[in-house]
């Protein structure tokens, strides 16, 4: 990796690496637009990656070929409807390694797959008394189910503290950790921070006092490999469109003893097997959870997408956003009164910092007149930047489209905010 | 006799055709966010705060001689440089003509982008909360 520290000609590569970037690029037409007279440097990738054209034209040639519901037609199109929703569930299976593909529930989204967990098997399972554990780390997403859950049920929720570099104290989610410990809920990679957190031991230790733990996948899915089998995790739940698929739809892998004894969560069509006035019996795994009409168009793009990342290589992309990673900090490091919250030794690529003297939403509207898109705020986040006594934060987050180039462009334009604030 | 609104809307659409690029406006925004007068303190209220996703504002409103007064905040520079001329614009007026009023500079100027993002500023909310301030005060002095 000495690659980066020689002067580049423009418009190469700065590091080394065997995906043809420039060639990636173009399979994403929107990094194309101009926006306000300059060329798009898209950097909010945790909120949502950009989409390639296979992607795109998987949802169009849905709607323009084969569009018809799906598992109760007999005609033609509804057939083939079906096969492309089903093959994308064996192909998330795959992605995830989880044993059925029965076990693999499609949802609008990750915040969705928490939800579902949280009305069911905690209403269901968890009792008053019970310890919920999250850490200081979660979003809202993962905060606020838990909590309307324990004001029903008498639950407490707790949470593991982190330090300053904002990785998890595991010695204090240890001692945490008691035979009143019933559901350990936890992000896999901070959305703000980018820290990548011990799952596989918060798993094991979790399940050492018989507690079931839910992994919020939304950030990890996209840049790590996942193998739920070998996290033996009891649920993994994240969102297809921050993995450059659409937006609309995710996943919730759950155990199959523990889905068929959960009570469903919405009622309606499909989720039943019989229906009279007086009851009705209930579908199987996974049509039990998938009430009404699924976001059929997306589903069956999302294989596209994972397809997609599958053929530039999961280790390639990884090695090369890893790269993007260190020599964004490198670079942003360099500017005086710029500070990076999250420091810690496992990270995604994800950089949140602050501007000494630039309020977070001032740094974003004067990079966004630069074209340049990053996200401001507390990301979901507030707990957490209460922790770091801090507002918000600026965070830039890339993904295989990305450049060292734009990663330039970032750091001349954090230049002109600091000389037009200062 | 003071300026009308739309007088004071239109002296300010003619300031922004000095700029020809988004850097002088934008430094022209954050001048006027750094000179317009900070909120006293005890003003800062709970009761007077508009929360934006991002930023927050502060709005207070008092009538002094039938004419309705705004002193206003942000903790951010832009947004601060947006309110001093949403205050520059309807401060000083009856609340009829508050009420009444047809605000046109921002888009003119190129800015209503700021107005549109009504989660991130508190800037579209803080413009509603001025209008309803006029709406009531009318209903007061009627």
């Amino acid at each position: 990796m000495v690659g980066y520290f020689f002067i580049k000609p423009r418009n190469m590569p700065t590091i080394q690496t065997d995906l043809n970037i420039e060639a990636i690029r173009n399979d994403f037409p929107i990094l194309n637009e101009v926006v306000n007279g300059k060329q798009l440097v898209y950097f909010d990738n945790a909120a949502t990656t950009q989409k390639p054209r296979a992607v795109l034209d998987a949802i169009s040639g849905y709607y323009e070929h084969y569009n018809a519901n799906i598992h109760r037609g007999i005609h033609h199109l509804a057939e083939k409807a079906t096969s492309a929703f089903e093959a994308s569930r064996r192909r998330i299976q795959e992605y995830i390694n989880a044993p059925q593909h029965e076990e693999v529930i499609f949802t609008y989204g990750t915040t969705d797959g928490i939800n579902l967990v949280a009305q069911t098997y905690g209403r269901a399972f968890l009792k008053e008394g019970d310890e919920i554990l999250i850490t200081t780390m979660e979003h809202h997403s993962n905060i606020v189910p838990w909590q309307m859950l324990c004001e029903e049920k008498g639950c407490v929720l707790r949470v593991i503290p982190i330090n300053d570099a904002g990785e998890l104290l595991m010695d204090e989610y240890e001692k945490m950790l008691s035979e009143r410990t019933k559901f350990v809920s936890v992000v896999h990679v901070s959305n703000s921070l980018g820290t990548i957190n011990p799952v596989a031991e918060i798993i094991e230790k979790a399940h050492q006092v018989g507690a079931k733990v839910l992994i919020d996948g939304a950030q990890a899915t996209s840049h790590l490999h996942i193998d739920v089998q070998a996290l033996d995790c009891d649920f993994f739940t994240f969102s297809l469109h921050k993995m450059y698929g659409p937006t609309g739809m995710g996943v919730l892998y759950g155990k199959r003893e523990l889905l068929e004894a959960m009570p469903p969560f919405r009622g309606g069509g499909e989720m039943i097997k019989e229906v009279t006035f007086e009851r009705s019996t209930y579908n199987d795994l996974p049509y039990k959870f998938e009430a009404g009409t699924p976001n059929i168009a997306d589903v069956v793009a999302a294989k596209y997408a994972l397809d997609y990342v599958a053929s530039l290589g999961k280790d390639a992309i990884g090695t090369y956003e890893h790269d993007l990673l260190t020599y964004a900090t490198d670079a942003l490091q360099s500017i005086d009164g710029l500070r990076i919250i999250g420091t810690a030794k496992e990270k995604i690529s994800v950089i949140s910092f602050i501007l000494d003297g630039a309020h977070h939403q001032d740094t974003g509207v004067l990079l966004d007149q630069q074209g340049i898109a990053i996200r401001t705020g507390h990301h979901c986040t507030q707990p957490l930047m209460r922790r770091f006594g801090i507002p918000g934060t600026s965070r830039a987050s890339f993904a295989v489209y990305n450049t060292t180039e734009e990663i330039d462009r970032l750091v001349q334009g954090l230049h002109k905010v600091k000389k037009m604030l200062g | 006799m003071s300026n009308t609104i739309n007088e004071i809307q239109d002296e300010l659409i003619e300031d922004f055709e000095l700029f020809d690029d988004w850097e002088s406006k934008y430094e022209y925004i954050i001048d006027l966010g750094k000179q317009f007068p900070p909120l006293e303190e005890q003003y800062k209220t709970e009761e007077n705060i508009i929360k934006g996703c991002q930023s927050k504002v502060w709005l207070h409103a008092f009538m002094d001689d039938n004419k309705l007064l705004f002193e206003a905040d942000s903790d951010a520079i832009i947004v601060r440089g947006l309110v001093s001329m949403l205050v520059k614009v309807l401060s000083g007026h009856t609340p009829e003509e508050i009420a009444k009023s047809d605000l046109y500079f921002m888009e003119r100027i190129g800015l209503h982008q700021h107005l549109a993002q009504t989660r991130s500023n508190g800037l579209a909310s803080m413009l509603k909360q001025m209008k309803a301030y006029a709406i009531a005060y009318q209903a007061v002095n009627n």
